[in-house]
């Protein structure tokens, strides 16, 4: 259970069309996550899902049955959201109880549910607490517990992580990923952060204004972006762009090389000045200047390397890694 | 306020005002106290003995008395019930995006800024008067003989004209509440299956239980002296019909003449309004603890 298709789904918002023609379909069982800039139409495109928007025209089926107008409650979808949105004045266990309350389930199965959901999210000291006495990491399990407990056909979560702080952040990301493992749920996922998309994801959608720049597993899009807007938002640091004679050379309007593919050698192809340098100890990243390439390029050497401000240095691209983009934007193949 | 030198500045600056509201307060109440112990019946001025509980005990024994604290309660009870549940109601309408909503909005507030006075009067000739008022003459349009409102419902009427002045209070303090609600609380809920109904039970009642409270505790406050009103529209009658305890002190020490009884009914009035406080504070009051 928990297949999930779009088609021709678009949304609009009075004269504005924040969402375009849009198909897509998630297989059971997969972590699927929207990633894109802010106002990209993600969220959106999740509450359309969930169906607290109403598409403006096209459908939307889960497991085959079209559910566009169907209400949200009865989509079997649960969704985690960004402010977790527990409901401050019950306790704990009356918070993942609620929606099998709702749905007038039998007491002894809900009490049964709840203490299985907090055991699995460490969560059984807690459940006679009210959300306002937890941290923002616990009230982030107690809104994965509401979700859990309805066992749903697919969990939505719209950027639970956001509210967090960078470490709990990490924490939570397995969480989530080891709870799928368990569950083998179907899960949509929202987040603006690429880190997040790709350590987690088995798909990622990227968005750009409501259309889908492009479809894949994490390292598909890596290693083979469909355009810029995909070249440079997955990776971290962005990838270099070049412009000019230096890709006319490679047969490119542009030509894109991450800078982990960039190797800092004796003499070499690129030379430039050092500007500022982030040591990480794993890794350092150098920003260069005037390479006359652009205006600034990202390196990365592995380990401790100690290049200071205003040293020259030389690099080398490896070759099979340049990225060719046409005028349009598009991968040259 | 954090050192010594600051705090001792503090209470030396505050000093004046808390003495002055003090005298304001404690000047009037005892002599109220003392007032409430002498025969003294402006009718009989110059020897004004000390008579000890006499007033008390004739305002208790008088047969209004009884009478004007049950109308109190039933004008305060009423007008709370039908402010809170209407201002609920009208909350629940004003949070809905709808066309000229900002016009609607401050003509719900309206009625309270219209003087007691005047509503009262407006309410008594232009509304409830059975020849010329609007109610009659939809009454007579219909067929229908005109219902005398003032002198058949004296105090239903009263209840209704305080009502329409206190509604846009509670109303604009429970739509305050209502809009700083989480929208992804309801739509949590509605996710996890509840309908409009429960929506409001459970997610929204809830989220206006402080907003409540303090709608019935400041209303309380103010419901327990109403006297224009009554003083305006039906002078406490027919008989003692709309009689509250604010008018009967009123007629005892005004009309009546007899600063001494009045007194001793004023007293009567703030411990009963200090019970009704603690009563509320008891009942109601741990609502405000965050």
């Amino acid at each position: 259970m928990g297949r999930i298709t779009l088609d021709k789904v678009t949304k609009s918002f009075g004269e504005v069309q924040v969402i375009p023609p849009l198909d897509l379909s998630i297989e059971e069982g997969e972590f699927v996550v929207f990633v894109g800039p802010s106002g990209c139409g993600k969220s959106t495109l999740l509450r359309l899902i969930a169906g607290l928007e109403d598409t403006t025209s096209g459908h939307i089926r889960i497991d085959g049955e079209d559910a566009t107008d169907l209400p949200p409650a009865k989509r079997r979808l649960a969704m985690v959201f960004q402010s977790y949105a527990l409901y401050p004045h019950m306790t704990v266990r009356k918070n993942i109880a609620f929606p099998m309350r709702m749905a007038k389930l039998d007491k002894a199965e809900q009490d049964r549910r709840v203490e299985e959901a907090a055991r699995v999210l460490n969560l059984t000291d807690y459940l006679d607490r009210r959300p306002g006495q937890l941290s923002g990491g616990q009230r982030q399990r107690v809104a994965i517990g509401r979700a859990i407990v309805r066992e749903p056909a697919a969990f939505l979560f719209d950027e639970p992580l956001s509210n967090l702080d960078a470490a709990l952040r990490v924490g939570m990301r397995l969480e989530i990923s080891e709870l799928h493992e368990r569950l083998k749920t179907t899960m949509i996922y929202v987040t603006h952060d690429q880190v997040e998309a790709m350590t987690m994801a088995d798909k990622i959608v990227v968005l750009q204004a409501g259309e889908i720049e492009q479809v894949g597993s994490p390292l598909d899009l890596y290693r083979t972006p469909r355009n810029r807007f995909v070249a440079g938002f997955i990776g971290s640091p962005k990838m270099n762009f070049i412009e000019g004679n230096a890709a006319k050379q490679h047969g490119a309007e542009t030509i894109g090389i991450r800078p982990e593919h960039i190797d800092i050698t004796e003499t070499g192809e690129w030379s430039g000045t050092v500007g500022v340098s982030e040591h990480l100890g794993s890794d350092t990243f150098f920003h260069v200047h005037d390479t006359g390439l652009a205006d600034v390029m990202t390196v990365r050497a592995s380990g401790e390397v100690g290049y200071k401000h205003g040293d020259r240095i030389h690099m080398t691209p490896r070759p099979d890694m340049l990225h060719r983009f046409d005028a349009s934007g598009l991968r040259i193949a | 306020m954090a050192t010594k030198a600051s705090r001792a500045a503090a209470r030396a600056m505050i000093s004046p005002s808390v003495i002055l509201l003090l005298g304001w307060m404690l000047i009037p109440l005892l002599m109220t106290i003392y007032f409430s112990t002498l025969r003294y019946n402006l009718l009989m001025p110059g020897n004004n003995p000390f008579v000890g509980w006499e007033n008390y005990t004739y305002f208790v024994t008088d047969p209004a008395f009884a009478t004007a604290i049950w109308n109190t309660l039933l004008l305060v009870g009423g007008v709370l019930l039908i402010t809170v549940v209407g201002g609920i109601l009208l909350a629940l309408l004003l949070d809905m995006p709808m066309w000229g909503q900002g016009v609607v909005r401050i003509m719900v507030i309206a009625p309270f800024f219209v003087m007691p006075t005047v509503s009262a009067l407006v309410w008594k000739n232009m509304f409830f008067n059975p020849v010329n008022g609007l109610f009659g003459h939809i009454a007579k349009a219909l067929g229908l003989t005109p219902f005398d409102f003032l002198s058949q419902a004296p105090l239903a009427s009263i209840i209704g004209i305080v009502s329409w002045q206190w509604l846009p209070f509670a109303t604009l303090i429970l739509l305050t509440a209502l809009q700083s609600l989480d929208s992804e609380q309801l739509e949590a809920a509605e996710m996890d299956g509840a309908d409009p109904v429960n929506r409001f039970v459970f997610i929204m009642l809830p989220h206006l239980a402080r907003a409540i409270t303090v709608v019935i505790l400041i209303q309380t406050i103010f419901l327990l002296s109403i006297f224009a009103e009554i003083f305006v529209t039906t002078s406490g009658g027919p008989g003692d019909a709309s009689t509250n305890l604010t008018y009967l002190i009123y007629q005892e020490s005004l009309l009546s003449f007899d600063v001494g009884t009045g007194s001793a009914g004023g007293v009567i009035a703030i411990i009963l309004a200090n019970i009704v406080a603690i009563f509320l504070m008891r009942m109601i009051g741990k609502n405000l603890d965050a």
